[in-house]
Protein backbone atom coordinates (compact mmCIF):
# COMPACT_ATOMS: atom_id res chain seq x y z
CA UNK A 1 0.00 0.00 0.00
CA UNK A 2 2.91 2.56 1.08
CA UNK A 3 4.50 1.23 -1.73
CA UNK A 4 2.38 1.88 -4.41
CA UNK A 5 1.71 5.49 -2.63
CA UNK A 6 5.48 6.38 -2.68
CA UNK A 7 5.67 5.08 -7.17
CA UNK A 8 2.74 7.30 -7.33
CA UNK A 9 4.50 10.54 -5.61
CA UNK A 10 7.37 9.47 -7.52
CA UNK A 11 5.39 9.30 -11.15
CA UNK A 12 3.93 12.90 -10.19
CA UNK A 13 6.75 14.38 -9.37
CA UNK A 14 8.74 13.29 -13.05
CA UNK A 15 5.15 14.32 -14.85
CA UNK A 16 5.37 17.47 -13.35
CA UNK A 17 9.48 17.60 -13.93
CA UNK A 18 8.92 17.28 -17.66
CA UNK A 19 6.34 19.80 -18.04
CA UNK A 20 8.89 22.12 -16.24
CA UNK A 21 11.48 21.27 -18.75
CA UNK A 22 9.18 21.77 -21.33
CA UNK A 23 7.36 24.73 -20.57
CA UNK A 24 11.47 26.14 -20.07
CA UNK A 25 12.48 25.24 -23.01
CA UNK A 26 9.24 26.98 -24.86
CA UNK A 27 9.67 30.22 -23.36
CA UNK A 28 13.73 30.38 -23.62
CA UNK A 29 13.59 29.98 -27.40
CA UNK A 30 10.89 29.06 -29.45
CA UNK A 31 13.19 26.82 -31.39
CA UNK A 32 16.87 26.82 -32.64
CA UNK A 33 18.94 30.42 -33.32
CA UNK A 34 18.49 29.25 -37.23
CA UNK A 35 14.71 28.10 -36.66
CA UNK A 36 14.24 32.16 -35.15
CA UNK A 37 16.20 33.76 -37.54
CA UNK A 38 13.68 32.18 -40.33
CA UNK A 39 10.68 32.96 -38.10
CA UNK A 40 12.02 36.28 -38.36
CA UNK A 41 12.36 36.14 -41.68
CA UNK A 42 8.83 34.90 -42.84
CA UNK A 43 7.44 37.30 -40.25
CA UNK A 44 8.82 40.21 -41.98
CA UNK A 45 7.75 38.60 -45.38
CA UNK A 46 4.36 37.89 -44.14
CA UNK A 47 4.42 41.75 -42.55
CA UNK A 48 5.53 43.26 -46.00
CA UNK A 49 2.58 41.32 -47.98
CA UNK A 50 -0.02 41.76 -46.04
CA UNK A 51 0.41 45.27 -45.53
CA UNK A 52 0.32 45.26 -49.16
CA UNK A 53 -2.81 42.91 -49.30
CA UNK A 54 -4.81 45.30 -46.97
CA UNK A 55 -3.83 48.26 -49.11
CA UNK A 56 -5.19 46.63 -51.80
CA UNK A 57 -8.38 45.27 -50.11
CA UNK A 58 -9.67 48.53 -49.44
CA UNK A 59 -8.59 50.18 -52.92
CA UNK A 60 -10.66 53.26 -52.15
CA UNK A 61 -9.49 54.25 -49.35
CA UNK A 62 -6.27 53.44 -50.01
CA UNK A 63 -6.08 55.48 -54.13
CA UNK A 64 -7.52 58.16 -52.01
CA UNK A 65 -4.44 58.51 -49.57
CA UNK A 66 -1.86 57.36 -52.40
CA UNK A 67 -3.59 60.49 -54.90
CA UNK A 68 -2.86 62.90 -52.31
CA UNK A 69 0.83 61.76 -51.35
CA UNK A 70 1.69 61.89 -55.10
CA UNK A 71 0.02 65.43 -55.65
CA UNK A 72 2.31 66.32 -52.28
CA UNK A 73 5.50 64.54 -54.09
CA UNK A 74 4.49 65.71 -57.41
CA UNK A 75 4.51 68.79 -56.69
CA UNK A 76 7.81 68.91 -54.66
CA UNK A 77 9.86 66.75 -57.46
CA UNK A 78 8.13 69.13 -59.90
CA UNK A 79 9.62 72.29 -58.41
CA UNK A 80 13.09 70.69 -58.32
CA UNK A 81 12.89 69.78 -61.62
CA UNK A 82 11.89 73.53 -62.84
CA UNK A 83 14.67 74.91 -60.83
CA UNK A 84 17.22 72.28 -61.86
CA UNK A 85 16.14 73.41 -65.62
CA UNK A 86 16.35 77.30 -64.40
CA UNK A 87 19.93 76.49 -62.95
CA UNK A 88 20.67 75.13 -66.90
CA UNK A 89 19.66 78.21 -68.40
CA UNK A 90 21.56 80.55 -66.40
CA UNK A 91 24.50 78.41 -66.14
CA UNK A 92 24.43 79.42 -69.92
CA UNK A 93 24.28 82.93 -69.32
CA UNK A 94 27.02 83.25 -67.05
CA UNK A 95 29.11 83.39 -69.85
CA UNK A 96 27.49 86.11 -71.20
CA UNK A 97 28.43 88.72 -69.55
CA UNK A 98 29.76 90.30 -72.48
CA UNK A 99 30.09 94.08 -73.42
CA UNK A 100 28.47 95.02 -76.63
CA UNK A 101 30.03 98.28 -78.74
CA UNK A 102 28.06 100.14 -80.53
CA UNK A 103 30.17 101.89 -82.93
CA UNK A 104 29.27 105.37 -84.58
CA UNK A 105 27.89 105.37 -87.86
CA UNK A 106 30.43 106.51 -89.66
CA UNK A 107 32.82 103.66 -88.98
CA UNK A 108 33.34 101.21 -92.51
CA UNK A 109 32.77 97.39 -91.90
CA UNK A 110 36.62 97.36 -92.79
CA UNK A 111 37.56 99.91 -89.93
CA UNK A 112 35.32 97.75 -87.62
CA UNK A 113 36.87 94.82 -88.33
CA UNK A 114 40.66 96.58 -88.19
CA UNK A 115 39.16 97.45 -84.60
CA UNK A 116 38.13 94.20 -83.47
CA UNK A 117 41.52 93.11 -84.74
CA UNK A 118 42.87 95.53 -82.15
CA UNK A 119 40.89 94.40 -79.00
CA UNK A 120 41.69 91.21 -79.92
CA UNK A 121 44.93 92.09 -78.88
CA UNK A 122 43.88 93.10 -75.34
CA UNK A 123 45.21 90.09 -72.98
CA UNK A 124 41.82 90.96 -70.87
CA UNK A 125 39.95 90.04 -73.80
CA UNK A 126 38.59 86.35 -74.88
CA UNK A 127 36.81 86.71 -77.84
CA UNK A 128 34.99 89.70 -80.09
CA UNK A 129 32.21 89.15 -82.50
CA UNK A 130 31.42 91.57 -85.12
CA UNK A 131 28.00 92.01 -86.53
CA UNK A 132 27.89 94.13 -89.20
CA UNK A 133 24.97 96.47 -90.11
CA UNK A 134 23.54 94.36 -93.17
CA UNK A 135 23.91 91.13 -90.22
CA UNK A 136 22.04 92.66 -87.68
CA UNK A 137 19.41 93.82 -89.89
CA UNK A 138 19.21 90.77 -91.53
CA UNK A 139 18.63 89.06 -88.35
CA UNK A 140 16.15 91.85 -86.84
CA UNK A 141 13.91 91.34 -90.06
CA UNK A 142 13.97 87.37 -89.38
CA UNK A 143 12.89 87.47 -85.36
CA UNK A 144 11.59 90.90 -84.64
CA UNK A 145 8.22 90.61 -86.57
CA UNK A 146 8.60 93.58 -88.14
CA UNK A 147 10.45 92.42 -91.47
CA UNK A 148 7.76 94.31 -94.13
CA UNK A 149 7.72 97.38 -91.68
CA UNK A 150 11.92 97.14 -92.14
CA UNK A 151 11.84 96.94 -95.90
CA UNK A 152 10.05 100.54 -96.16
CA UNK A 153 13.06 102.00 -94.84
CA UNK A 154 15.31 103.80 -97.64
CA UNK A 155 18.63 103.18 -95.51
CA UNK A 156 19.96 100.31 -92.66
CA UNK A 157 20.10 102.54 -89.41
CA UNK A 158 21.49 99.80 -87.32
CA UNK A 159 25.23 100.35 -86.39
CA UNK A 160 28.14 97.57 -86.66
CA UNK A 161 28.29 96.35 -83.25
CA UNK A 162 31.87 94.44 -81.94
CA UNK A 163 30.18 92.01 -78.90
CA UNK A 164 33.53 91.65 -76.70
CA UNK A 165 33.69 88.74 -74.49
CA UNK A 166 35.76 89.24 -71.67
CA UNK A 167 38.44 86.88 -70.37
CA UNK A 168 36.83 87.59 -66.36
CA UNK A 169 33.42 86.05 -65.57
CA UNK A 170 30.62 88.75 -64.44
CA UNK A 171 31.82 88.69 -60.65
CA UNK A 172 34.87 90.45 -61.60
CA UNK A 173 32.88 93.84 -61.42
CA UNK A 174 35.35 96.17 -60.96
CA UNK A 175 37.48 94.85 -63.86
CA UNK A 176 34.79 94.89 -65.79
CA UNK A 177 33.74 98.40 -65.29
CA UNK A 178 37.03 99.76 -66.03
CA UNK A 179 37.39 97.71 -69.30
CA UNK A 180 34.00 99.38 -70.33
CA UNK A 181 35.15 102.46 -69.64
CA UNK A 182 38.49 102.52 -71.70
CA UNK A 183 35.81 101.68 -74.35
CA UNK A 184 33.44 104.37 -74.32
CA UNK A 185 36.55 106.54 -73.99
CA UNK A 186 37.20 105.18 -77.68
CA UNK A 187 36.46 107.79 -80.16
CA UNK A 188 35.21 104.92 -83.12
CA UNK A 189 32.44 103.83 -80.16
CA UNK A 190 29.40 105.53 -79.58
CA UNK A 191 28.35 103.92 -76.60
CA UNK A 192 29.31 100.63 -74.86
CA UNK A 193 27.06 98.54 -73.04
CA UNK A 194 27.70 95.46 -70.35
CA UNK A 195 25.11 93.31 -70.23
CA UNK A 196 25.90 92.62 -67.28
CA UNK A 197 23.34 93.95 -64.98
CA UNK A 198 20.04 91.51 -66.12
CA UNK A 199 21.99 88.71 -65.98
CA UNK A 200 22.69 89.07 -62.51
CA UNK A 201 19.18 90.22 -61.75
CA UNK A 202 18.48 86.92 -63.53
CA UNK A 203 20.77 85.03 -61.27
CA UNK A 204 19.42 86.92 -58.06
CA UNK A 205 15.34 85.77 -59.23
CA UNK A 206 17.42 82.14 -59.44
CA UNK A 207 18.31 82.39 -55.76
CA UNK A 208 15.21 83.61 -53.96
CA UNK A 209 13.05 80.60 -56.49
CA UNK A 210 15.77 78.38 -55.57
CA UNK A 211 15.50 79.19 -51.67
CA UNK A 212 11.45 79.09 -51.90
CA UNK A 213 11.39 75.98 -53.91
CA UNK A 214 13.86 74.24 -50.84
CA UNK A 215 11.25 75.94 -48.32
CA UNK A 216 8.02 74.68 -50.25
CA UNK A 217 10.23 71.04 -50.55
CA UNK A 218 10.54 71.22 -47.33
CA UNK A 219 6.68 72.03 -46.19
CA UNK A 220 5.72 69.48 -48.70
CA UNK A 221 7.93 66.43 -47.02
CA UNK A 222 6.33 67.49 -43.84
CA UNK A 223 2.78 67.03 -45.31
CA UNK A 224 3.89 63.77 -46.86
CA UNK A 225 4.82 62.75 -43.35
CA UNK A 226 1.67 63.98 -41.94
CA UNK A 227 -0.68 62.25 -44.45
CA UNK A 228 1.43 59.13 -43.98
CA UNK A 229 1.26 59.48 -39.95
CA UNK A 230 -2.59 60.39 -40.59
CA UNK A 231 -3.13 56.99 -42.85
CA UNK A 232 -1.37 54.94 -39.93
CA UNK A 233 -3.47 56.40 -37.03
CA UNK A 234 -6.93 55.83 -39.04
CA UNK A 235 -5.46 52.00 -39.12
CA UNK A 236 -4.39 51.64 -36.00
CA UNK A 237 -7.77 52.51 -34.22
CA UNK A 238 -9.42 50.12 -36.81
CA UNK A 239 -7.55 47.47 -35.63
CA UNK A 240 -6.88 48.66 -32.12
CA UNK A 241 -8.87 45.10 -30.76
CA UNK A 242 -6.24 43.12 -32.82
CA UNK A 243 -3.69 45.08 -30.94
CA UNK A 244 -4.46 45.07 -27.60
CA UNK A 245 -4.91 41.02 -27.65
CA UNK A 246 -1.27 40.71 -29.44
CA UNK A 247 0.07 42.95 -27.02
CA UNK A 248 -1.58 40.15 -24.15
CA UNK A 249 -0.11 37.58 -25.40
CA UNK A 250 3.19 38.95 -25.77
CA UNK A 251 3.47 40.78 -28.72
CA UNK A 252 7.11 43.79 -28.46
CA UNK A 253 6.25 47.09 -29.72
CA UNK A 254 8.55 45.89 -33.11
CA UNK A 255 6.46 43.59 -33.37
CA UNK A 256 3.28 45.26 -33.40
CA UNK A 257 4.96 48.15 -35.31
CA UNK A 258 6.08 46.04 -38.22
CA UNK A 259 3.42 45.54 -40.24
CA UNK A 260 2.16 49.42 -40.08
CA UNK A 261 5.74 50.67 -41.04
CA UNK A 262 5.16 48.32 -43.98
CA UNK A 263 1.91 50.18 -44.80
CA UNK A 264 4.02 53.40 -44.67
CA UNK A 265 6.41 52.31 -46.73
CA UNK A 266 4.00 51.28 -49.75
CA UNK A 267 2.11 54.21 -49.65
CA UNK A 268 5.55 56.07 -49.98
CA UNK A 269 6.79 53.66 -52.40
CA UNK A 270 3.54 53.61 -54.90
CA UNK A 271 3.44 57.40 -54.22
CA UNK A 272 6.58 58.07 -55.17
CA UNK A 273 6.45 56.33 -58.54
CA UNK A 274 2.81 58.03 -59.10
CA UNK A 275 4.64 61.28 -58.67
CA UNK A 276 7.48 60.20 -60.90
CA UNK A 277 4.89 59.67 -63.91
CA UNK A 278 2.94 62.86 -63.51
CA UNK A 279 5.79 65.17 -63.18
CA UNK A 280 7.78 63.45 -65.96
CA UNK A 281 4.15 63.58 -68.26
CA UNK A 282 3.88 67.22 -67.64
CA UNK A 283 7.25 67.50 -68.61
CA UNK A 284 6.82 65.58 -71.85
CA UNK A 285 3.87 67.99 -72.52
CA UNK A 286 5.83 71.14 -71.67
CA UNK A 287 8.69 69.92 -74.07
CA UNK A 288 7.58 71.08 -77.36
CA UNK A 289 6.48 74.35 -76.16
CA UNK A 290 9.89 74.88 -74.18
CA UNK A 291 12.01 74.10 -77.24
CA UNK A 292 10.11 76.05 -79.66
CA UNK A 293 10.48 79.05 -77.52
CA UNK A 294 14.60 78.18 -77.29
CA UNK A 295 14.33 78.21 -80.68
CA UNK A 296 13.21 81.52 -80.93
CA UNK A 297 15.66 82.70 -78.88
CA UNK A 298 18.12 81.48 -81.04
CA UNK A 299 19.30 78.64 -77.91
CA UNK A 300 19.64 75.23 -77.59
CA UNK A 301 17.86 74.76 -74.53
CA UNK A 302 16.81 70.74 -74.07
CA UNK A 303 14.59 70.54 -70.80
CA UNK A 304 16.09 68.09 -68.48
CA UNK A 305 13.85 64.96 -66.90
CA UNK A 306 15.07 62.65 -63.73
CA UNK A 307 18.03 61.20 -64.32
CA UNK A 308 18.34 57.35 -63.25
CA UNK A 309 19.70 58.20 -59.64
CA UNK A 310 17.18 60.98 -59.32
CA UNK A 311 14.46 58.28 -60.04
CA UNK A 312 16.03 56.46 -57.22
CA UNK A 313 16.60 59.55 -54.77
CA UNK A 314 12.88 59.95 -55.36
CA UNK A 315 11.30 57.06 -54.78
CA UNK A 316 14.05 56.20 -51.81
CA UNK A 317 12.82 60.11 -50.15
CA UNK A 318 9.16 58.83 -50.62
CA UNK A 319 9.30 55.33 -49.35
CA UNK A 320 11.35 56.95 -46.37
CA UNK A 321 9.07 59.83 -45.96
CA UNK A 322 5.90 57.03 -45.62
CA UNK A 323 8.03 55.10 -43.15
CA UNK A 324 8.92 57.69 -40.82
CA UNK A 325 5.32 59.34 -40.81
CA UNK A 326 4.03 56.03 -39.84
CA UNK A 327 6.94 55.88 -37.10
CA UNK A 328 6.40 58.59 -35.51
CA UNK A 329 2.75 58.37 -35.18
CA UNK A 330 3.27 54.47 -33.80
CA UNK A 331 5.76 55.48 -31.17
CA UNK A 332 3.51 57.58 -29.88
CA UNK A 333 0.17 55.99 -29.87
CA UNK A 334 2.15 52.37 -28.77
CA UNK A 335 3.29 54.76 -25.49
CA UNK A 336 -0.34 55.81 -24.71
CA UNK A 337 -0.70 51.65 -23.77
CA UNK A 338 1.79 51.56 -22.04
CA UNK A 339 1.20 50.39 -17.89
CA UNK A 340 0.26 53.30 -15.46
CA UNK B 1 3.84 30.95 -8.71
CA UNK B 2 2.38 33.95 -8.03
CA UNK B 3 2.89 36.36 -5.41
CA UNK B 4 0.91 38.89 -4.22
CA UNK B 5 2.57 40.83 -1.23
CA UNK B 6 0.99 44.09 0.32
CA UNK B 7 -0.28 45.48 -2.77
CA UNK B 8 -2.45 48.71 -3.22
CA UNK B 9 -3.59 50.36 -6.56
CA UNK B 10 -5.11 53.88 -6.49
CA UNK B 11 -6.72 55.53 -9.42
CA UNK B 12 -7.03 59.23 -9.01
CA UNK B 13 -10.58 59.41 -9.71
CA UNK B 14 -11.63 56.27 -7.99
CA UNK B 15 -9.47 56.27 -5.29
CA UNK B 16 -8.10 53.16 -3.81
CA UNK B 17 -9.50 49.82 -5.20
CA UNK B 18 -7.02 47.21 -4.08
CA UNK B 19 -6.17 47.52 -0.45
CA UNK B 20 -3.23 45.63 0.70
CA UNK B 21 -3.86 42.48 -0.76
CA UNK B 22 -1.34 39.25 -0.02
CA UNK B 23 -2.03 35.79 -1.26
CA UNK B 24 0.45 33.05 -2.72
CA UNK B 25 -0.86 30.35 -5.55
CA UNK B 26 1.45 27.88 -5.66
CA UNK B 27 2.53 25.58 -8.73
CA UNK B 28 -0.16 24.00 -10.16
CA UNK B 29 -2.64 25.38 -8.08
CA UNK B 30 -6.21 26.15 -9.24
CA UNK B 31 -7.85 29.52 -7.22
CA UNK B 32 -11.22 31.30 -8.01
CA UNK B 33 -11.23 35.19 -7.78
CA UNK B 34 -14.53 36.32 -6.43
CA UNK B 35 -16.47 39.32 -5.27
CA UNK B 36 -19.48 41.82 -5.84
CA UNK B 37 -19.01 44.27 -9.17
CA UNK B 38 -16.36 47.47 -8.42
CA UNK B 39 -14.80 44.69 -5.68
CA UNK B 40 -11.59 45.20 -7.44
CA UNK B 41 -11.27 41.98 -9.54
CA UNK B 42 -10.78 43.28 -12.75
CA UNK B 43 -8.27 45.68 -11.32
CA UNK B 44 -6.31 42.61 -10.20
CA UNK B 45 -6.07 41.16 -13.12
CA UNK B 46 -5.00 44.03 -15.05
CA UNK B 47 -1.79 43.83 -12.32
CA UNK B 48 -0.95 40.48 -12.64
CA UNK B 49 -1.18 41.12 -16.98
CA UNK B 50 0.59 44.44 -16.63
CA UNK B 51 -1.62 46.17 -18.02
CA UNK B 52 -1.20 48.82 -14.70
CA UNK B 53 1.11 48.82 -12.22
CA UNK B 54 0.05 48.83 -8.83
CA UNK B 55 0.61 51.69 -6.50
CA UNK B 56 2.48 49.40 -3.39
CA UNK B 57 3.36 46.25 -2.93
CA UNK B 58 4.94 44.06 -4.62
CA UNK B 59 3.83 41.32 -7.13
CA UNK B 60 6.21 38.30 -8.11
CA UNK B 61 5.21 35.56 -10.87
CA UNK B 62 8.20 33.03 -10.52
CA UNK B 63 10.17 35.04 -8.86
CA UNK B 64 10.26 37.78 -11.20
CA UNK B 65 8.84 41.37 -9.93
CA UNK B 66 5.71 42.76 -12.15
CA UNK B 67 5.34 46.21 -10.57
CA UNK B 68 8.75 47.22 -11.39
CA UNK B 69 9.39 45.15 -14.69
CA UNK B 70 10.38 47.34 -17.49
CA UNK B 71 8.37 48.50 -20.85
CA UNK B 72 10.74 46.15 -22.52
CA UNK B 73 10.65 42.61 -20.05
CA UNK B 74 6.76 43.26 -19.93
CA UNK B 75 5.80 41.37 -23.62
CA UNK B 76 8.01 38.35 -22.13
CA UNK B 77 6.60 38.21 -19.01
CA UNK B 78 3.16 38.47 -20.80
CA UNK B 79 4.34 35.39 -22.50
CA UNK B 80 4.49 33.55 -19.20
CA UNK B 81 0.75 33.61 -19.11
CA UNK B 82 -1.84 32.64 -20.78
CA UNK B 83 -5.21 35.04 -20.89
CA UNK B 84 -8.91 33.68 -21.23
CA UNK B 85 -11.74 36.87 -21.69
CA UNK B 86 -15.01 36.60 -20.90
CA UNK B 87 -15.86 37.79 -24.56
CA UNK B 88 -13.23 35.28 -25.98
CA UNK B 89 -11.01 38.42 -27.68
CA UNK B 90 -10.76 36.68 -30.43
CA UNK B 91 -9.87 38.31 -33.96
CA UNK B 92 -12.67 37.73 -36.22
CA UNK B 93 -10.96 38.16 -39.38
CA UNK B 94 -8.46 35.34 -38.49
CA UNK B 95 -9.22 31.46 -38.81
CA UNK B 96 -9.24 29.41 -35.90
CA UNK B 97 -5.66 28.19 -37.00
CA UNK B 98 -4.15 31.90 -36.83
CA UNK B 99 -5.97 32.91 -33.45
CA UNK B 100 -4.69 29.70 -31.96
CA UNK B 101 -0.92 30.11 -33.61
CA UNK B 102 -0.55 34.05 -32.58
CA UNK B 103 1.49 33.70 -29.25
CA UNK B 104 3.56 31.00 -31.28
CA UNK B 105 4.06 33.13 -34.14
CA UNK B 106 5.22 36.23 -31.75
CA UNK B 107 6.94 33.78 -29.76
CA UNK B 108 8.91 33.23 -32.95
CA UNK B 109 8.26 29.83 -33.45
CA UNK B 110 9.07 28.44 -37.33
CA UNK B 111 6.25 27.65 -39.08
CA UNK B 112 6.03 23.47 -38.69
CA UNK B 113 6.56 23.64 -34.91
CA UNK B 114 3.63 26.21 -34.94
CA UNK B 115 1.70 23.53 -36.98
CA UNK B 116 2.12 21.12 -34.90
CA UNK B 117 1.65 22.72 -31.43
CA UNK B 118 -1.49 24.62 -32.89
CA UNK B 119 -3.40 21.00 -33.48
CA UNK B 120 -2.26 19.93 -30.25
CA UNK B 121 -3.79 22.46 -28.40
CA UNK B 122 -6.83 22.31 -30.64
CA UNK B 123 -6.68 18.54 -29.28
CA UNK B 124 -6.94 19.17 -25.86
CA UNK B 125 -9.82 21.23 -26.25
CA UNK B 126 -11.66 19.30 -28.85
CA UNK B 127 -11.45 21.32 -31.34
CA UNK B 128 -9.62 19.01 -34.32
CA UNK B 129 -10.74 19.39 -37.60
CA UNK B 130 -12.21 23.30 -37.44
CA UNK B 131 -8.56 25.13 -37.86
CA UNK B 132 -9.82 26.73 -40.92
CA UNK B 133 -13.04 28.34 -39.44
CA UNK B 134 -13.53 31.48 -38.83
CA UNK B 135 -14.74 32.30 -35.07
CA UNK B 136 -18.26 33.50 -36.36
CA UNK B 137 -19.10 30.37 -37.68
CA UNK B 138 -18.54 28.90 -34.01
CA UNK B 139 -21.19 28.79 -31.33
CA UNK B 140 -20.08 30.67 -27.86
CA UNK B 141 -18.84 27.14 -26.17
CA UNK B 142 -16.18 26.71 -28.93
CA UNK B 143 -15.40 30.04 -29.06
CA UNK B 144 -14.58 29.99 -25.77
CA UNK B 145 -12.61 26.92 -26.06
CA UNK B 146 -10.50 28.80 -28.96
CA UNK B 147 -9.61 31.55 -26.92
CA UNK B 148 -8.31 28.81 -24.07
CA UNK B 149 -6.23 26.79 -27.22
CA UNK B 150 -4.80 30.13 -27.48
CA UNK B 151 -4.07 31.02 -24.16
CA UNK B 152 -2.23 27.16 -23.36
CA UNK B 153 -0.73 26.94 -27.05
CA UNK B 154 2.57 28.79 -25.53
CA UNK B 155 2.21 26.32 -22.82
CA UNK B 156 2.23 29.30 -20.01
CA UNK B 157 3.13 28.10 -16.16
CA UNK B 158 -0.02 30.48 -15.32
CA UNK B 159 -3.34 30.72 -16.81
CA UNK B 160 -5.63 33.77 -15.62
CA UNK B 161 -9.99 33.44 -17.03
CA UNK B 162 -11.79 36.39 -16.47
CA UNK B 163 -15.19 35.23 -16.01
CA UNK B 164 -14.38 32.38 -18.76
CA UNK B 165 -18.30 31.31 -18.24
CA UNK B 166 -19.83 34.67 -17.93
CA UNK B 167 -21.80 33.94 -21.24
CA UNK B 168 -22.26 30.22 -21.23
CA UNK B 169 -24.83 28.46 -20.16
CA UNK B 170 -24.15 25.63 -17.06
CA UNK B 171 -23.52 22.65 -19.10
CA UNK B 172 -20.81 24.05 -21.17
CA UNK B 173 -19.12 26.23 -17.99
CA UNK B 174 -19.09 23.11 -16.04
CA UNK B 175 -17.24 21.42 -19.28
CA UNK B 176 -14.86 24.49 -19.93
CA UNK B 177 -14.17 24.31 -15.87
CA UNK B 178 -13.41 20.30 -16.14
CA UNK B 179 -10.98 21.99 -18.84
CA UNK B 180 -9.37 23.93 -16.42
CA UNK B 181 -8.79 21.51 -14.12
CA UNK B 182 -7.19 19.34 -16.58
CA UNK B 183 -4.62 21.70 -16.97
CA UNK B 184 -4.15 21.87 -13.63
CA UNK B 185 -3.12 18.51 -13.43
CA UNK B 186 -0.14 19.03 -15.56
CA UNK B 187 1.21 21.69 -13.34
CA UNK B 188 -0.33 24.89 -14.78
CA UNK B 189 -1.07 27.38 -11.73
CA UNK B 190 -5.02 28.66 -12.87
CA UNK B 191 -6.73 31.94 -11.87
CA UNK B 192 -10.30 32.33 -12.27
CA UNK B 193 -12.09 35.01 -11.41
CA UNK B 194 -15.94 34.32 -11.31
CA UNK B 195 -18.65 35.56 -9.51
CA UNK B 196 -20.93 32.05 -10.45
CA UNK B 197 -20.91 31.31 -7.19
CA UNK B 198 -23.04 28.21 -7.51
CA UNK B 199 -20.63 26.62 -9.67
CA UNK B 200 -17.27 27.66 -8.03
CA UNK B 201 -18.40 25.83 -4.52
CA UNK B 202 -19.32 22.72 -6.44
CA UNK B 203 -15.38 22.63 -7.67
CA UNK B 204 -13.74 22.89 -4.57
CA UNK B 205 -11.09 24.66 -5.00
CA UNK B 206 -9.50 27.37 -3.01
CA UNK B 207 -11.64 30.65 -3.31
CA UNK B 208 -9.95 34.38 -3.15
CA UNK B 209 -13.15 36.68 -2.00
CA UNK B 210 -12.59 40.40 -2.41
CA UNK B 211 -14.68 43.30 -1.02
CA UNK B 212 -14.67 46.80 -1.82
CA UNK B 213 -10.45 46.28 -2.61
CA UNK B 214 -10.15 44.00 0.60
CA UNK B 215 -8.93 40.43 0.39
CA UNK B 216 -11.53 38.90 2.83
CA UNK B 217 -10.96 35.38 2.57
CA UNK B 218 -8.25 33.13 0.75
Amino acid sequence: MRTNKRRRQTQEIKKIRYIKQDIRRTQASGGSLLNKLKAYRDHHAHALFSSLGRLVASPFNSMMTIAVLSIAISLASGFYLVVANLQQLSGNLKTSAQISLFLKNEITEAHAIQLAETIRQNPAIQAVNLITKDQALAEFKTFSGFGSAITVLKSNPLPNVLQVLPKHTFEDKKELETLLQSFQQSIEVDSAQLDMQWVARLQSIMSVSECSAQLLNLMLGLSVLFIAGNTIRLELQSRHEEIVIAQLVGATCNFIQRPFLYTGFWIGFISGIVAWFTVTLMFLILRTSVENLSNLYGGNFHLLFFSFFETLALILISSSLGILGSWSVLTYQLQLTRPK
Amino acid sequence: MLKFDNVSKRYPDAGEVLKNVSFHLHHGEIAFLTGHSGAGKSTLLKLIAVMERCTRGTILLDSENLSSAKQRQIPFLRRKIGFIFQDFKLLKNRTVFDNVALPLVIAGFEHQEISRRVRASLDKVGLLGKEKKFPMALSGGEQQRVGIARAVVNKPPLIIADEPTGNLDPELAAEIMRLFENFQQVGVTVLIASHDISLITQMNHRILTLDHGHLISS
